[in-house]
């Protein structure tokens, strides 16, 4: 009698994550024969065998930490088997086409460095588990040609590991020793110095200097991060006055530098290898983080790093080594021209770093993405019930945090963080990731979908790509991201959307940012919103808090207490700009209410030193103050007048800021919950979806949740909230509004 | 016979008496022009030169107010013309000039501004040689507006456009930036500076004459008006098909202007001028070129701004003073704020 034979499908991340040698091992193990293969839809597997339950049954679940298995399907299988088991060529067009995320340095290869063996000490040692892929990639199918590891021709010893389905580096591209790898040296000036480069690097940076380290998707600036003085010198060169600064640490060093939860051990830990914001536990310099009560900590992810920071010993600040305005300088010959005058000394490296990616920064808890890159993309995102016969869709994003997102095949892939389209790189970076992606993706866009603002980079090169346009409106590309993120499904109703940003054009022509939304992905209304104000000097308002505290505490009738705390600013050309209309639209944004009150409790009041500093510091100053400040619902419009009063009355009575700020926090929460419960208990809305950069405030993000009580909350988890996650909402609103047949607005 | 009304009626749009006593009396009494019948008829030894050119330009002027510090509503329409014609290469000669004139308009001010043109067109060394004048009811034209058309000759073999622009050329401008703009919008405004702004209204004919007898290589000029600086670049680039890049600390800024702006929330690329323009040319001439340009009144503050790039075409940079780069682009409507 025949025995039993299958075909199973898996489908996931399941390509260069070395998930063919694991099959291959789980066939070994079980004694099955048969063969593997990578195809277009995943991986492909024939089998037969006496272990061929416990085979299907291990393939979920013990798949490798990089994969992601979606489904498994087994049907029937007549035909021809092997003797044995065997990886076979890939299958069709498409195959080999999935490039995932970039790993942090795996246990094993963390081992091996440190151990005699031909890669001890060797800063560029990998495998199917760790290591570079999509910032190394330059073409697809993913092989090492196609890689900037073209470079290096493997050595006999390399590729007897790559062929061999039994190591751990089968087929692991980037694969690399000291004999064919890249090679390391430090240099200063413009020239290598003789002698252990990491031991010339630790020199420098025990000496109090700054060197420039060349990693992934990028170049740092690393100094010691217990050396005020290594860090008010990295500051004052950078022209980076109070920004914080990210350190690295390694796993013994954490417990002193912040408070770490099982969570956040558990996220620094993740193969992305984030920047996890962190309770600090202020034992670094305050240079590090003025005036913040989180410290941004990441472990080292390359052998690079192990081996810096082992050498050197404790903690040293990482921050992007690039110029003020300008993303992260990724090539050799760039970073010594405009890196000359910030570092010391370069520890740099001759493989080629082919994409940009800066490091994600994320919290664990409530658990969000503040910046979406390396190690999370190109990942990609399954989309909710009711978008599997959406067309392709490609959405274009923001202007300041700008991230595309592709749809195909009911899948997302929302791209890597590019920054702010006005950098000249940045826009360069942008138009080569539209390129990029679409390649990755195959992909061949029925639509664009763009932000309905004009002025914004994005939106115009959408209308210049000659599709079809479905321009979005900014708050309902929040609220989508939203529910997509949370499988929110097509035909699932309305929800409450609150979006707290800083601004976008709403269809009034007004900009909108303090927003409760009824809607879905097909269209919204605008149910409540924060009452307006103008930001007088437009873009201008966001850097200086200053002016919209004059403009809130004008409409409140408080124009005495901005003359008394803005005593020394051009108030009345202020007021005569917003009076005549001068470059002074009405906004709603919530962001800017925050700066309005971090400038009233004095809180960088003049001028904002980075983007959120005002709001940053505002939330890391909160204390708990009792009830919250009264804002005043008037049908549509909450309006903050009130509070401007309270909170005067409240200082003068000797509380302090920091119970203001508490106070400010909570009745802002209130506020915004009560409009939006109230659609929930209308039946108008069946949940509140939380969406905006300002819900990257976790205090703000939890008290909100708290004020809605029962009602069931939605809120991003695995893409920002922020600008950065605009583009799958874009992309869901226009996959929406095409699959019924309609202009999305 | 002389006119004696204050204001401007509709009868004075009305064909008859009233109208034939305003245009002579307010317009012809000071334009003097050389044919009182209806045409113009012109000729100029320019002209007989063999590959001589007609340059041949119109612009309509809309302004409030109409009167503010530096210029009026007159002095813009025949700058405006004048350089549009100049900064091709041609000689300015001739104008036209249309009046259309909102019921009620003061007749005083009306002849302030018909003073304007007419000293204006003398400085700049052209000749009002034939108009109009209408009458529009009350609300249905801001004060006054004026088209202004101009003719002018190009001497054989020269051949100014943004076509003829190189990688490597010098981009060079003839003073401070958006006087112009930040005057109109103080006057409009009503603002309260503690700072006297005037714009910087002036005719280049004479300031191109220059610079072409010092730059032989010269390859292009544009007049930096409407959008400003950054509008001309954007479209002399495009039209080029390179790319231009600024360099921040060499942009010559009224700390005035730069005030007004930061105050407001503007950026002094955009603003408007009407008496400056953007040059390119062979880097070897810069030198010389900026030299004449600022032994010239309206050349005072000429420098050298930039530099032309090969690639990628149409593409505007500003080099910021830390090293950094960002992108000028063409403005698009309004500035609406874009920071989320
Ligand atoms: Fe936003
Ligand atoms: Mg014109
Ligand atoms: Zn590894
Ligand atoms: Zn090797």
């Amino acid at each position: 009698m025949k025995e039993r034979a299958v075909t199973i499908r898996v489908q996931g991340q399941v390509q260069g994550v070395g998930f063919r040698p694991f099959v291959w091992q789980l066939a070994q193990e079980f004694g099955v024969r048969g063969r593997v293969w990578n195809d277009a839809e995943g991986v492909g597997i024939e089998a037969s065998g006496a272990g061929l339950e416990a085979f299907v049954a291990a393939i979920s679940a013990r798949a490798p930490k990089l994969a992601r298995v979606d489904a498994v399907e087994i049907s029937g299988f007549a035909g021809e088997l092997p003797e044995g088991f065997e990886i076979a060529p890939s299958r069709g067009r498409g195959a080999e086409t999935r490039v995932t995320p970039d790993a942090a340095t795996c246990p094993a290869c963390v081992a091996e460095i440190a151990e005699p063996g031909r890669r001890q000490g060797y800063a560029f040692t990998n495998c199917t588990q760790c290591g570079p892929r999509f910032s190394i990639l330059k073409g697809l199918p993913y092989d090492r040609a196609q890689t900037t590891m073209a470079a290096f021709p493997m050595c006999p010893d390399c590729r007897a590991e790559y062929e061999d389905p039994a190591d751990r580096r089968f087929h692991a591209q980037p694969v690399a020793c000291p004999t064919c790898g890249p090679r390391l040296w430090f240099e200063v000036s413009g020239t290598e110095l003789p002698g252990d480069p990491i031991a010339q690097a630790v020199a420098c940076l025990r000496a109090g200097g700054v060197v420039a380290v060349k990693g992934i998707g990028g170049f740092h600036l690393a100094c010691d991060a217990r050396n005020p003085a290594a860090v008010a010198l990295l500051r004052a060169r950078k022209r980076r006055p109070a920004k914080p600064l990210a350190v690295m640490a390694r796993r013994a060093d954490l417990a002193a530098l912040a408070e770490v939860t099982e969570a956040d051990l558990a996220l620094l830990s993740d193969p992305a290898a984030p920047i996890v914001l962190l309770r600090s536990r202020r034992t670094l310099p305050e240079g590090i983080a003025p005036g913040m009560a989180a410290l941004g900590v990441l472990l080292p992810y390359t052998p690079l790093h192990h081996l810096l920071l082992e050498a050197f010993g404790g903690p040293l600040v990482m921050t992007s080594g690039n110029l003020s305005g300008e993303p992260q300088v990724i090539g050799n010959a760039e970073a010594r021209t405009k890196l000359a005058g910030f570092a010391d000394g370069f520890l740099m490296h001759d493989r080629e770093i082919a994409r940009r990616l800066d490091d994600s920064v994320e919290r664990s808890q409530p658990p969000m993405i503040l910046r979406r890159a390396r190690g999370r993309v190109p990942g990609t995102l399954p989309l909710p019930p009711g978008f599997a016969d959406a067309p392709q869709v490609l959405a274009l994003g923001g202007q300041m945090k700008g991230a595309i997102c592709l749809v195909k095949n009911g899948q997302a892939l929302l791209g890597h963080h590019l920054g702010d389209l006005d950098a000249t790189l940045s826009a360069d970076e942008f138009v080569k990731a539209v390129a990029d992606y679409r390649a990755l993706f195959d992909h061949a866009p029925a639509l664009v979908a763009v932000d309905a603002h004009p002025g914004y980079r994005a939106t115009q090169a959408g209308q210049a790509m000659g599709l079809p346009v479905a321009e979005v409106w900014h708050h309902h590309a929040h609220l989508a991201a939203c529910l997509a993120e949370n499988l929110w499904p097509l035909d699932g109703g309305k929800v409450a959307g609150i979006v707290l940003d800083g601004t976008g054009l709403g269809p009034d022509g007004t900009l909108w940012g303090g927003e409760v939304l009824l809607g879905d992905y097909h269209g919204f209304t605008r149910a409540a919103h924060l009452r307006p104000a103008p930001l007088i000097g437009g873009d201008r308002a966001a850097r200086e808090p200053w002016r919209n505290a004059l403009a809130r505490l004008d409409q409140a009738g408080l124009a005495d207490w901005a003359d008394a705390l803005f005593a020394q600013a051009p108030r009345d050309l202020l007021r005569q700009a917003a009076a005549r209309g001068i470059n002074a639209p009405l906004s709603s944004s919530a962001g800017r209410l925050f700066d309005a009150f971090a400038a009233v409790l004095g809180l960088c009041p003049m001028a904002q030193s980075y983007e959120g500093e005002a709001a940053m510091r505002l939330e890391a100053l909160a204390q708990d103050g009792g009830a919250g400040l009264p804002f005043a619902q008037r049908g549509a419009l909450i309006d903050p007048a009130p509070i401007w009063a309270e909170a005067r009355r409240a200082l003068q009575a000797g509380a302090s800021p920091a119970e203001l700020s508490g106070r400010f926090h909570l009745g802002l929460a209130q506020a915004f919950a009560a409009a939006a419960r109230d659609l929930v208990a209308r039946g108008e809305a069946r949940a509140v979806a939380l969406s905006g950069g300002c819900f990257q405030n976790a205090l703000l993000h939890d008290l909100t949740i708290r004020a809605l009580g029962e009602t069931p909350v939605l809120t991003h988890r695995v893409t920002p909230a922020n600008d950065g996650g605009l583009a799958l909402g874009q992309a869901t609103v226009a996959a929406a509004n095409a699959l019924r047949g309609v202009e999305s607005r | 016979m002389a006119l004696r009304d204050t204001h401007v009626t509709m009868a004075h749009g009305g064909g008859g008496r009233a109208m034939r006593d305003l245009i002579d009396d307010v317009f012809t009494s000071v334009f003097q022009p050389p044919d009182t019948e209806d045409q113009a008829r012109l000729m100029d030894e320019a002209l007989r030169e063999p590959g001589a050119r007609l340059a041949f330009t119109t612009d309509s002027f809309v302004v409030t107010p109409l009167e503010f510090p530096g210029g009026d509503i007159g002095t813009l329409a025949v700058c405006g013309t004048v350089n549009d014609l100049a900064v091709g290469g041609a000689r300015p000669l001739w104008l036209s000039a249309a009046f259309i004139i909102e019921e009620g308009c003061e007749i005083a001010l009306l002849r302030r501004i018909v003073a304007s043109v007419a000293a204006e067109a003398a400085q700049a060394g052209v000749r009002i040689v034939t108009g109009d004048t209408k009458v529009v009811e009350r609300g249905k034209g801001d004060g006054l507006f004026i088209t202004t058309a101009g003719v002018g000759v190009i001497p054989p073999g020269l051949d100014l456009g943004a076509r003829h622009i190189r990688p490597g050329d010098a981009v060079i401008v003839n003073g401070v930036l958006g006087d112009h703009g930040a005057t109109i919008l103080a006057a409009r405004g009503d603002l309260a500076l503690s700072v006297d702004l005037a714009s910087d209204c002036a005719g280049l004919g004479h300031l191109m004459q220059a610079a072409l007898a010092a730059a032989p290589g010269l390859r292009a000029a544009r007049d930096c008006t409407r959008g400003g600086l950054a509008s001309a670049l954007n479209e002399m680039a495009a039209e080029a098909g390179l790319a231009v890049e600024l360099d921040e600390t060499r942009l010559p800024l009224r700390p005035e202007v730069a005030g007004v702006c930061e105050i407001l929330g503007l950026d002094p690329l955009y603003l408007a001028n009407e008496g400056r323009l953007v040059l390119f040319c062979p880097p070897d001439q810069a030198e010389a070129l900026v030299a004449a340009l600022r032994r010239l009144p309206e050349g005072q503050g000429a420098c050298v701004i930039g530099q032309t790039l090969p690639a990628p075409a149409g593409r505007v940079t500003l080099r910021t003073a830390f090293g950094g780069a960002r992108l000028v682009d063409m403005l698009i409507g309004e500035q609406l704020p874009r920071i989320c």
